[in-house]
């Protein structure tokens, strides 16, 4: 059915279908539309859900952490700040391999305080042991959702998912947004089964005991491993839901890419306004693509070297810095290039940081800097007062 | 022997009673208890105040302690302390082999 939903309400209706046991959160802007929409259908007995109110995100993550030891499928929502303070606990699900899947709607982290779109939230979380997807607009945080859920849920993989979207750009614009039948999704995320839990297990469990230098070691090896049996499963979830829904979900999607000359990189909403630009340029004749980075935890290397190997310069737009290093997009792309023979040419773009706009003319600036074979080892900053 | 990556539980879960069996934790030890059983009474004071419970006794009405249990013995020294005959001395490790 299709449905009239903004990012937040689609990520809410995602929750409504997978009907979670156990979900903890508080509220954020631009996050609360999501927990406003979800405390509905809890009030409204639409679902099984138990909701804890909390009084910050830690006790939030702390809850949903607690409750998916007991056994409990459990969710919950952030952005920003809250993702922050939630970030001690953020590391404790993924390090007890807890398949807990968290919507999290970007906004940059203060100071100075700000309430609007960056990726400063989730890009800070990259190395926390979380699978990451990024969402184009509210179908794929819908979808996304789904998605975490079997991926996080696998007993090989059993790592907590992040499903980004871009705050109010996408939380907050309603677009039409396919909704599959209740009945669709139960079928598809099927009933949860925790590989241990507290509640429900045979024998006695510890969950989070102390390990030092003689175990911990394996602990942590064990959830890189974990991460590789992501990239091997990927596509036997991903396509079940493709089946579904009629839509793919590559770990990078190649836009015009085939015979482009110059790409730009880009994640979240700003690939459907560089789309936009890709189509313009293409109608004037020019060879333009676009390579979106759908999976960014664990990062699919092989194929964005595969999807960039015959494109001369690359531009790779960034919404957060990694202050005095290379940006987190650019950095991985850099590294998936290296392993080539002739390797393409880069420009780091930061553009957008605390919900600054990303113009059409932004990105069509980039391309014809990329066309002319502009590009330096500074990085560029997309529509900054110089 | 400890276990590889691949053998444990996934995320540090303790899925089976009695590992600490498995643990041996007396590796952290600097200083270690010697033991004199020509000296010892068998009082029991060591042993009740053992924060490990790593000395050993006899299953007899009057029970005898045993030699400390040097696989979980911590060398806090608290036995050497309450000992009122002078029983066991704390030997530094690695000074007499």
């Amino acid at each position: 059915m299709r449905k009239a939903l903004t990012g937040a309400y689609a990520a809410a209706e995602a929750m409504r279908q997978i009907n979670p046991d156990v979900v903890a959160a508080y509220p954020i802007t631009p996050q609360t539309p999501i927990m406003e929409r979800f405390a509905y259908f809890v009030n409204n007995g639409l679902v099984d859900t138990e909701l804890i109110r909390v009084e910050s995100e830690h006790s939030a993550m702390s809850a949903v952490v607690g409750a998916s030891a007991a056994g409990a499928r459990a969710m919950t929502a952030t952005s920003s700040v809250g993702l922050a303070l939630m970030f001690e606990v953020v590391n404790v699900a993924s390090g007890l391999r807890l398949p807990i899947v968290m919507n999290v709607v970007n906004r940059a982290l203060s100071a100075p305080i700000n309430i609007h779109g960056d990726h400063s939230d989730s890009m800070a979380c990259r190395d926390a042991g979380w699978i990451q997807i990024y969402s184009e607009n509210p179908q794929e945080v819908y979808e996304h959702t789904l998605l975490a859920i079997k991926l996080s849920e696998d007993h090989d993989i059993l790592l907590p998912s992040m499903i980004m979207q871009d705050g109010f750009i996408t939380s907050h614009s309603v677009e039409p947004v396919d909704v599959l039948d209740d009945e669709v999704v139960k079928q598809f995320v099927g009933e949860f089964k925790p590989k241990h839990s507290l509640l429900f297990d045979k024998n006695p469990l510890t969950v989070g005991a102390l390990e030092l230098y003689d175990y911990f070691f394996e602990t942590k090896r064990q959830q890189e491993e974990a991460m590789n049996v992501v990239k091997q499963k990927y596509y036997s979830y991903a396509e079940e839901l493709s089946k579904l829904t009629g839509n793919k979900y590559p770990m990078v999607e190649k836009y015009f890419l085939d015979d482009a000359e110059v790409a730009i990189v880009a994640l979240n909403s700003a690939v459907s306004t560089t789309k936009v630009v890709v189509d313009r340029l293409r109608a004037e004749g020019k060879k333009v693509g676009l390579l979106k980075i759908r999976l960014f935890r664990p990062f699919p290397y092989e194929e964005v070297q595969d999807a960039l190997k015959n494109v001369k310069f690359v531009g790779v737009l960034d919404r957060s810095f990694s202050f005095g290093a290379d940006a987190p997009v650019f950095a991985e792309i850099k590294n998936a290039l290296y392993d080539l023979e002739v390797k393409p040419k880069l420009q780091s773009y930061i553009f957008g940081l605390g919900g600054r706009e990303l113009y059409e003319r932004d990105i069509e600036n980039a391309f014809n800097q990329l066309l002319s074979g502009d590009v330096s080892k500074e990085k560029r900053y997309l529509n900054l007062r110089e | 022997m400890k276990k590889s990556w691949k053998e444990i539980p996934e995320g540090g879960l303790i899925v089976e009673p009695h590992t600490s069996l498995e643990n041996k934790t007396g590796t952290w030890r600097s200083f270690r208890p010697v033991w004199d059983p020509q000296k010892c009474i068998h009082c029991m004071f060591c042993v009740f105040y053992c924060p490990d419970n790593a000395i050993p006794i006899t299953k007899d009405d009057k029970p005898k302690r045993l030699d400390t249990n040097l696989d979980y013995c911590k060398g806090c020294g608290i036995c050497a302390n309450v000992c009122p005959t002078k029983a066991i001395e704390m030997v530094e490790e690695g000074d007499d082999q």
